[in-house]
């Protein structure tokens, strides 16, 4: 499985990275090459094997349904590139 | 022997013994460190800090109230988040960002007393294996033996080359396919990835979370002993901290291993590796018999699946965990241009605020994650990472209290030298590590020998779940018996 421009193209955008045009066939040459090497896994009989999704055998644990922070509006936005009137600002998306 | 050079261990005695004072142990590292830039270890010093602490310290030991950790001077990784101090994963795209809380690990050091000299440098979100791929620029390995720079390692470079360097007596570092281990073996100093959950994660900067790991980088085994002590334990803020007691590492070091079981894999003799890692490989194993253990061959089948089905989850995980750094709510935001709306706000935020590396890791995660996809990479890497386990589980059900391994498959390399190569082959120096991350179990880096040019080795031993105590008391014999006490020459 190799991964061509128009795919290289439309990870980039899935992932919201802006790539040039000019740069899409090294991605997508990169992408391919780690693409390759990952194949080794079809060598792997998997049958009756579940995903792994815990690594050690334990449930999450659930916490009370309580408040336990809050009121931390000056805290939560210090950090923000623009903020305005108590919140975050970004660009227009509504016209 | 000035101060910065001592173990946490001879700090921990003089302190108490009123031999030397926090302050005056805290400034024996802040002197050292700016001396040091040339390392590029620390990125953001935090001298002012440093000392308060160091005085509420002395305080503290004056009154008899003195955890093992009090007044003891750190270096910590910039992936953990420090209250009003840059935490920015070596990013530039949490360029200026100062938390406005403290991550879990670090709040439990500032509780025992530590000090904090300020952060360490790394690969970008851990992202990397030599410490080049830094917004801050390269760390530095203190060892050379000729005209060439070489690497650290990474991810935690700058941690590995603080503590051999002596800029701290320790430092923190994580640890998600090896980035604790393998620049702990290329520096000469000891580094422990604790079993998955040991440690919260809370606070950490998030790279693979169901990989991810903290844990201490020291000069000793019993300085990671005693590090690992503070740094563990439950945390209702991360859902994946283990509720399980945290037993006495330092206690644990008895030195005694006769009976134990050591496991010799024999899929990690692999073809290309320089024989004087198979030469360390051996004596490692003489010296554990000698100690009166008992060495087995083993078999571990899907080791060489390992780092294939490593490169899919670690992706998949860090594409998802990255998805925050959108340019709203931290760090930084591109300039936009006429008529620009909030997605090519995304899209150029994220292009000029991630490196090439963790561009590509994004990526490959979105790919492997896409619809139509799923299955035949991701789940089948997940899969795949059910039977890595079940190899341990076998393992260590068949009676083996442990594993040695080489840690790394060379000593530390030049920095550039792998600037041509493929990024396949710089994943390639995680493979004696990787599979522990996906196993989830302890592994723990020792310093064994140096090899002909003169560089630092180590060996690797794997432990069992939650059994830090026991994997630390191998280390500890390993570590005695190897007698490893080489330092690197001052150049910096």
């Amino acid at each position: 499985m190799s991964i061509d421009i128009d795919t290289a193209r439309k990870v980039a955008k899935l992932a919201r990275i802006r790539v040039e045009e000019a740069a899409l066939p090294d991605l997508a040459r990169e992408l391919s090459g780690i693409l390759t090497f990952m194949e080794q896994l079809n060598e792997v009989d998997v049958t009756g094997i579940e995903p792994m999704v815990s690594v050690t055998p334990m449930r999450l644990r659930r916490r009370e349904d309580i408040v336990t922070d809050g009121n931390l509006q000056a805290e939560v936005l210090k950090n923000a590139p623009e903020a305005r009137e108590g919140f975050f600002a970004v660009p227009k998306v509504v016209e | 022997m000035s101060a910065n050079s001592w173990t946490i261990e001879k700090a921990r005695d003089a302190l108490r013994a009123g031999d030397i004072s926090a302050v005056d142990l805290t400034m024996s590292c802040l002197t050292a460190i700016d001396a040091g830039d040339a390392l590029g270890a620390f990125v953001h010093k935090t001298p002012e800090l440093a000392l308060e602490q160091a005085r509420a310290a002395d305080q503290r030991l004056k009154a008899g109230d003195a955890p093992s950790l009090c007044g003891i001077p750190l270096g910590i990784k910039d992936l953990f988040c420090t209250k009003g101090v840059n935490s920015q994963a070596a990013s530039g795209i949490l360029q200026g960002f100062k938390p406005e809380y403290e991550s879990t690990v670090t709040t439990k050091l500032f509780a025992d007393g530590a000090v904090m000299l300020g952060k360490l440098n790394m690969d970008e979100f851990a992202m990397g294996s030599s410490n080049e791929t830094s917004v801050y620029g390269n760390a530095v390995n203190p060892w050379k033996i000729d005209d060439r720079q070489l690497t650290p390692g990474g991810s935690s470079g700058g941690s590995a080359s603080a503590v051999a360097a002596d800029l701290c007596l320790a430092a923190t570092g994580t640890d998600t396919g090896g980035s604790i281990r393998q620049p702990a073996a290329f520096t000469g100093i000891v580094g422990i990835k604790p079993t998955y959950g040991r440690v919260s994660r809370w606070g950490i900067i998030a790279f693979a979370s169901s990989l991810d790991q903290a844990g201490p980088m020291t000069k000793s085994v019993r300085d990671a002993a005693i590090f690992l002590q503070s740094m563990s334990g439950y945390d209702p803020k991360d859902s994946t901290s283990a509720e399980i007691a945290v037993p006495d590492f330092e206690a644990a070091l008895t030195g005694d291993i006769r009976g134990r079981v050591i496991g010799i894999p024999k899929e990690y003799r692999l073809d290309g590796i320089p024989a004087e890692i198979d030469a360390l490989w051996e004596q490692g194993i003489a010296m554990l018999k000698d100690a009166g253990a008992e060495v087995r061959e083993i078999s571990l089948p899907h080791t060489k699946y390992a780092l294939p089905a490593y490169y899919v989850i670690a992706p998949a995980e860090a594409s998802s965990n990255l998805a925050r750094y959108d340019g709203v709510r931290y760090g930084h935001r591109a300039k936009l241009g006429p008529g620009d709306g909030i997605t090519e706000m995304y899209e150029k935020t994220r292009a000029e605020g991630f490196g090439a590396e963790v561009q590509r890791r994004i990526m490959i995660g979105t790919y492997v994650l896409s619809a139509g996809f799923y299955d035949a990479y991701y789940n089948r890497a997940r899969r795949v990472r059910a039977l890595i386990k079940q190899d341990f589980e076998a393992v260590f059900a068949a009676g083996v209290d442990a594993i040695l391994t080489p840690a790394t498959p060379s000593s530390a390399f030049g920095l550039g030298e792998m600037a041509s190569a493929d990024p396949v082959e710089m994943y390639l120096n995680d493979v004696f590590t990787v599979t522990v991350n996906l196993a989830g179990l302890p592994g723990i880096s020792v310093p064994v020998g140096l090899d002909a040019k003169g560089l630092p080795m180590g060996l690797q031993l794997i432990g069992k779940p939650w059994d830090e105590a026991g994997l630390l008391n191998h280390a500890y014999v390993l570590e005695r018996a190897a007698g490893f006490v080489a330092k690197p020459q001052k150049w910096w």
